[in-house]
C-alpha cells in the first residue's frame, strides 16, 4: 500500500470515527423506542436517518478497519437499530393480550383437526382399558397401584377422607403441578416424531378405562364420577388439546413438507406455543377445583357438575378467544 | 477449521445486512451457570427468612408434613427456582441477569428480540433439553448444530447471539484523536490503554506500554529503563494526532 493511501484511509478512518457521537445518539434513540418510552413521529424519522447513517458508516468500517472495537461497535448499534425499525415495541400487557386473544384462537382453530384424533385415541384407550379389567381382573396391577387397589376392595376410593391428611391448598399445588408436567410432557414428547405423545394419550385413557372397570366391580363407580366430574370435564380436555399440540408438532416433523424438517417443527412448535400457556392457566384452576371442591363430601352432585359443565364452558370460551373483546377487535 | 465466530447474517433494505455474531456453547454455559446460581440463592434465601419466621426464629428444618407452612415456605422457594427462566425471559424480554453477565441475549432470526410466545417455547422445551441429566440433550445438541442450538431454540426459532457493550463511544471519539499517525486498530489501543492507564498495576501499565511501542515502532522504539511517568509520555507522544 502506497503512503498516500495508508494516509488517505487513516484520515477517512478519522473522519469515521469522529461520528461516535451520532452513533451513540442513534443507539440511545433505538433504545428509547425499543423500550416503548417514545412514540414521536419526528424521533421516528431522526431514527430511519440514524439507520442510514449506520448502515453507511458500517460498510465503510468493514472495509478500513475489519478487525477495530469500531467495527464491532457499529455492527451493534446498526443491529440493534434494524431490530427497532422492523419491530413494534415491546409492552407486556399487550403482548400477553395479544398472544391470548389473537394467537392462541387462531392456533386453537388450527389444531381443531388434531383435537379430534387425539380426543379418538383417549376415549378408544380408555375403552380398551375398561374391556380389559373387566375382562381380566387381574390386569388392574398395571394400571393402580397396591394401595389403590385395596382401598377399592375395602369399599373405599382413595380420595375418602383425603382432606383430613393434606389441606385442600396442598392438594390442589400438588394436582395442577403434575398436570401441568403431564400436560407439557404429552406437547414436547411429540418432539419424538408424535410417538411420546401416543404414549402419554394412551396411558392416561388405559388408566381411567381401567380405574373406571375396577371401581364399578365394586358399586364405587358412581362415588368416582362425583369426584371427577367437577374438575375432570376441563383436565381431559386440556390433556386432549396439549395432546393435539404434540401431534402437530410430530406430524411436522414426520412430513415436514418443502420447507424442510427443522423449518417446519419450528413452524408447528412456534403456532402451538400460546395453547400451553392456555393448558397450564387451565389446569391451575381444574387443580383448585380438584382441592377444594372435589374430595369435600358436602358438595353435591348438581353443584359438582354445574361446575364441571361451567368450567368447561369457560374454557371453550377462552380457547376461542371470546375472553377478549378488545384483542378480537384489535385483530 | 475457521476459529471465526458462526454469524447471523439478516438482509437489510439499506443493502448492508445485520451481522450477528452466536454465542457458543461456552458463553451459553456460562450464563446458565450465573443464573442458576442467582435462582438458587434467591429461593434458599426465602426458604431460610420464611422458615425463620414461620418457625419463631426456632429452626430451618422443613416444615413437617403438609401444613400452612409447608405453602408459604417451601412452594414459593420451588417456584422460584423451577420458574425463574420462563418469568424472567418473558419480563426482560429474552435477558436474564445471567446472559447480561455473559453479554448474550436471545434474538430471533430476523435479529428481533423474540415476543412472549417464542420465548415460552423455549423454555417449555427444557424438559426435554434437560434430559437425561445436566441439561445432556440440550449439551449434545449445542455441540452437533452450527448455531449452537439446544431443542427448544429449534423450536422457538431463536438463538443466542453476542450483546456488544455500548459503553465505547467516548474511546472511540480518543481513538479518532489518534489516528493520525496509528492505524485504526493502533490507535483504539493508544486510547485504551490511556482511559485505562490509572486502573492498572505499574507492572502492567510499563508492559501494555511496551508491547504497543515494539509493535508499532519496531526497532525505533526507545524502550529503556523509565518510570510509569516516562512510559506513558512515550505512548502519548506516539498516539498524537499529527
Amino acid at each position: 500500500m502506497s503512503v498516500v493511501q495508508a494516509a488517505r484511509e487513516r484520515a477517512l478512518a478519522a473522519a469515521l470515527l469522529a461520528r461516535a457521537d451520532e452513533w451513540q445518539a442513534a443507539e440511545r434513540r433505538a433504545r428509547s423506542f425499543d423500550h416503548g418510552r417514545s412514540d414521536d413521529a419526528a424521533e421516528a424519522a431522526r431514527l430511519a436517518d440514524d439507520y442510514r447513517l449506520l448502515a453507511h458508516d458500517l460498510a465503510r468500517a468493514r472495509v478500513l478497519m475489519p478487525a477495530s472495537r469500531t467495527r464491532v461497535y457499529l455492527e451493534h448499534a446498526y443491529g440493534h437499530t434494524h431490530a427497532t425499525l422492523h419491530h413494534g415495541a415491546w409492552h407486556l400487557g399487550s403482548t400477553l393480550q395479544r398472544l391470548l386473544g389473537v394467537e392462541l384462537p387462531a392456533a386453537v382453530r388450527w389444531l381443531a383437526p388434531y383435537l379430534a384424533w387425539t380426543t379418538l385415541i383417549f376415549v378408544l384407550s380408555a375403552m380398551a382399558g375398561y374391556a380389559l379389567v373387566h375382562r381380566y381382573p387381574e390386569l388392574i396391577a398395571l394400571f393402580a397401584s397396591p394401595d389403590t387397589i385395596a382401598s377399592v376392595e375395602r369399599g373405599e376410593l382413595w380420595t375418602q377422607g383425603i382432606l383430613n391428611v393434606v389441606p385442600s391448598s396442598i392438594l390442589s399445588v400438588q394436582l395442577f403441578t403434575n398436570n401441568i408436567v403431564v400436560s407439557l410432557s404429552a406437547y414436547c414428547l411429540g418432539f419424538l416424531f408424535g410417538l411420546g405423545t401416543l404414549y402419554i394419550l394412551g396411558l392416561n385413557g388405559l388408566m381411567l378405562g381401567a380405574i373406571f372397570a375396577l371401581v364399578e366391580r365394586h358399586g364405587l363407580a358412581t362415588a368416582l364420577f362425583r369426584f371427577i366430574v367437577a374438575h375432570g370435564c376441563v383436565e381431559l380436555s386440556v390433556l386432549c388439546l396439549s395432546g393435539a399440540a404434540g401431534a402437530a408438532i410430530g406430524e411436522a416433523l414426520i412430513r415436514p413438507g418443502a420447507a424442510g424438517r427443522l423449518e417446519s417443527f419450528r413452524a408447528a412448535a412456534l403456532r402451538t406455543g400460546p395453547v400451553l400457556l392456555a393448558c397450564a392457566l387451565l389446569l391451575v384452576g381444574s387443580g383448585l377445583i380438584e382441592g377444594f371442591v372435589s374430595p369435600d363430601p358436602r358438595f353435591p352432585l348438581t353443584v359438582r357438575i354445574v361446575i364441571g359443565v361451567g368450567y368447561w364452558c369457560l374454557m371453550v370460551a377462552f380457547l376461542s378467544g371470546r375472553l377478549w373483546p378488545a384483542a378480537r377487535r384489535g385483530a | 477449521m475457521s476459529s471465526a465466530p458462526q454469524q447471523l447474517s439478516v438482509a437489510s433494505v439499506t443493502g448492508i445486512e445485520v451481522a450477528l455474531p452466536v454465542a457458543g456453547p461456552g458463553a451459553r454455559s456460562l450464563a446458565f451457570i450465573i443464573d442458576w446460581h442467582i435462582r438458587l440463592v434467591l429461593a434458599l434465601a426465602w426458604y431460610v427468612v420464611a422458615q425463620l419466621v414461620a418457625s419463631g426464629g426456632r429452626s430451618l428444618l422443613a416444615p413437617a408434613g403438609y401444613g400452612q407452612a409447608w405453602f408459604g415456605v417451601v412452594l414459593p422457594a420451588l417456584a422460584i427456582y423451577f420458574l425463574y427462566h420462563p418469568i424472567v425471559e418473558v419480563a426482560l424480554r429474552g435477558h436474564t441477569p445471567g446472559k447480561r453477565s455473559a453479554g448474550i441475549r436471545v434474538v430471533t432470526r430476523s435479529g428481533a428480540a423474540p415476543g412472549a410466545g417464542p420465548l415460552l417455547v423455549r423454555n417449555v422445551f427444557r424438559l426435554i433439553d434437560c434430559l437425561p441429566v445436566a441439561y445432556g440433550v440440550g449439551l449434545t445438541l449445542m455441540l452437533l448444530t452450527r448455531e449452537s442450538l439446544r431443542c427448544g431454540d429449534m423450536a422457538a426459532g431463536t438463538l443466542l447471539v453476542y450483546q456488544r457493550g455500548t459503553d465505547d463511544a467516548e474511546l472511540l471519539r480518543n481513538a479518532a484523536q489518534r489516528v493520525g499517525k496509528l492505524d485504526t486498530v493502533g490507535a483504539e489501543i493508544a486510547a485504551d490503554l490511556l482511559q485505562r492507564w490509572p486502573a492498572l498495576v505499574p507492572e502492567a501499565r510499563i508492559r501494555l506500554a511496551r508491547q504497543l511501542l515494539q509493535h508499532y515502532l519496531g526497532a525505533e522504539a526507545d524502550i529503556s529503563e523509565g518510570d510509569e511517568l516516562e512510559w506513558r509520555s512515550r505512548v502519548e507522544r506516539l498516539a498524537r494526532p499529527e
